[in-house]
């Protein structure tokens, strides 16, 4: 402990670590760097809405997925946000219980995170419906014309409540922990207009200590409720290959192997942001080396359990004896699709493993790249574990190849446009870091141990 | 007694101090007294002797109501409203609900512990007389407010003021209500 980095930086006070974090948003003066990424993020989403619409227009046949591939893009990309949502609630509702006081500084924006990654993850299965506007009545229970109602038996209806039970609790997670931040913000505010906007939505907090036994009680009672329930989350998205009968798909090991891939993609994205966001801002004391280097050391431990979940799908293949098991395995990592599976290793196995030392965890540009070739590697395991498996099933008749069109690529990139764009509007108009927790932290607090 | 006034808010710079004179205050009898802290303080809940709190209730029948909603909910249009035999299992295949019925209930007491405590706070609330003294907008990033309301059976202009002074506020405010 002791020779380690500290969690914030020294000399800092309640009034210092306040007017640092609030004034990045009240700043009259908005950096010609966040134009500049707001610009790239922006053009990438219309990107997206041209993409959509012309889906809207063609349908689904625009996109490459066809027998015997019927799960192409939209589902990897659909794992692949949710995963990263995951760090979000970790962070936010985990490390809390666990008293992790690092936790502080990178909560906020971690949970924003959360919150657009689900949001981008969402567009894909409704798209996938083809028409949108029809196909509610089989994901949402409502009494429709037709009578009808969901099949409550199969894992897709499971994950419409999980990841709509996800997005809302993590939307009032965040908000609730936005409270006090507003109240701040609406206090600090010289210009009539925002003071009436942050006013509005902190609800007129004022920091009574009746209020605060009440929050503080919340904040713990939505901590407990978000830990089971983030585990749930990618346990059932598991379950919609798990269930189901296809070689590479039908294996107990899914939903702990992807717990972990999602906690190992969500700390991954949470370093690819954090690293510019601490160094554009100057926040170098509030996320600090000790945060990069716990970070590194959460993605490391996940990529063990991931790099197990690996080797159990080719040890359990083999060892079934079951002849369809044991050609989808060597298929995954012979056949036409070898190099995914190739690059997936290395990105997944091999470089994160360098993270066993210290010099290179405490590296923030080295943990930037890490943290890509993470990304990177995990939207090539959900490529692997659709592609691969669906391509060659039980009939060779029906076997064929799958690629991404121009539209499934332009899609997937406007997704990120998306997921940035709404990064981009957060930390210029809310505060990234959570102010009221962070003057816990502060020299002056010390004295009272046992903030949770 | 006097109608005019909400009641006195003394300001302090430091955090022992709070703790010390919510303690004081306590300890002198008064019981319309709020604090005002940056950040939450477990020692001035244990001054006040504040840290009752109904959200656990409120979680837990909101809880509770998601989940006997969402079985409800599954089994009704699965058995009852409209019985579908998909590829011939039962009607009312318990397994499976149970998973969407985990989900509900995390929704339904999420959702009851966050409107809960909005509500027992008193939230929305777009008027507070504390606001009208100007320097408590400092009660959001680093002074500690200390509240004694008028309608305190103990309330006396000059003997509260004269206390809150001797317990190291830096400025002792009239409220107005």
């Amino acid at each position: 402990m002791a020779s380690q980095h500290p969690v914030i930086g020294p000399g800092h006070t309640f009034a210092s670590v306040t007017d640092k974090i609030s004034s990045i948003v009240l700043t009259k003066k908005t950096p010609v760097g966040w134009f500049f990424g707001f610009g790239i993020a922006f053009s990438l989403l219309m990107m997206l809405l041209a993409t959509v619409s012309y889906l809207l227009v063609k349908g689904v046949g625009i996109w490459g997925v066809n027998v015997p591939v019927g799960w192409g893009f939209d589902i990897i990309n659909f794992v692949w946000w949710i995963g990263i949502g995951h760090a979000g609630t970790l962070i936010s509702a985990i490390l809390l219980l666990l008293r992790q006081q690092w936790r502080t500084s990178i909560n906020r924006f971690a949970e924003a995170m959360t919150l657009f990654a689900v949001a981008c993850a969402g567009i894909y299965p409704i798209l996938h419906m083809g028409r949108p506007w029809v196909g509610f009545y089989w994901l949402f229970p409502y009494p429709n014309t037709m009578g009808l109602w969901p099949n409550f038996r199969s894992p897709l209806i499971w994950d419409v409540f999980a990841v709509s039970t996800y997005a809302t609790v993590s939307l009032l997670f965040w908000y609730v922990g936005l409270i006090p931040d507003l109240a701040t913000l609406r206090d600090r505010a010289t210009n009539r207009a925002v003071k009436i906007v942050y006013g509005f939505f902190a609800v007129g907090w004022r920091g009574s200590a009746r209020h605060w036994a009440n929050y503080e009680m919340a904040y713990l009672i939505l901590a407990g409720l978000s830990t089971p329930l983030v585990l749930s989350v990618h346990t059932v998205v598991s379950f919609d290959f798990a269930t189901g009968v296809i070689p590479g798909w039908h294996a107990t090991i899914f939903p702990p192997y992807f717990v972990a891939g999602a906690i190992y993609a969500g700390f991954a994205m949470v370093l690819t942001l954090a690293i510019p966001l601490r160094k554009a801002y100057g926040l170098e004391d509030f996320i600090t080396l000790r945060h990069a280097e716990n970070m590194a050391k959460v993605m490391l431990a996940t990529s063990l359990i991931v790099a197990y979940g690996y080797l159990m799908e080719a040890f359990m293949a083999w060892y079934s004896g079951n002849g369809y098991e044991r050609f989808m395995i060597w298929n995954r990592m012979t056949g036409p699709y070898a190099w995914s599976y190739w690059a997936l290793i290395f990105c997944n196995v091999v470089v994160i493993n360098t993270l066993w030392w210290k010099s290179l965890r405490t590296n923030v540009v080295y943990l930037f790249i890490v943290s890509l070739v993470v990304s990177v590697g995990m939207w090539l395991e959900r490529f692997v574990i659709i592609v691969t498996s669906l391509h060659r099933d039980f009939l060779p008749s029906s076997w064929g190849n799958y690629r991404g069109t121009p539209f499934d690529w332009s899609m997937f990139i406007g997704t990120i446009g998306l997921f940035l764009t709404l990064f981009f509007l957060f930390i210029r108009f809310l505060p990234t870091i959570s102010i009221f927790e962070m003057r816990t932290l502060v020299p002056a607090a010390q004295p009272d141990e046992g903030k949770a | 007694m006097s109608s005019a006034l909400y009641g006195l808010l003394a300001e302090f710079h430091a955090p022992d101090e709070i703790v010390k004179a919510a303690e004081a205050v306590h300890s002198a009898g008064y019981r319309k007294v709020d604090a005002y802290t940056p950040y939450p303080m477990e020692e001035v809940l244990d001054a006040l002797h504040l840290h009752e709190t109904h959200v656990p209730k409120l979680a837990l029948t909101g809880g509770l109501l998601g989940m006997a909603g969402g079985w409800g909910l599954q089994y009704w249009s699965s058995v009852v409203e409209y019985p579908m035999n998909v590829g011939g299992r039962p009607f009312f295949s318990w397994p499976a609900f149970v998973i969407p019925t985990f989900e509900t209930t995390v929704l339904g007491a999420a959702i009851a512990t966050v409107f809960g405590m909005l509500l027992l706070n008193g939230f929305p609330q777009p008027y507070h007389p504390v606001f009208n003294v100007k320097s408590f907008a400092t009660a959001s990033r680093d002074r500690f407010f200390l509240c004694i309301e008028s309608r305190d059976p103990l309330f006396d202009l000059q003997k509260t003021r004269e206390l809150l002074r001797r317990l190291g506020a830096s400025e002792v405010s009239e409220v107005a209500p």
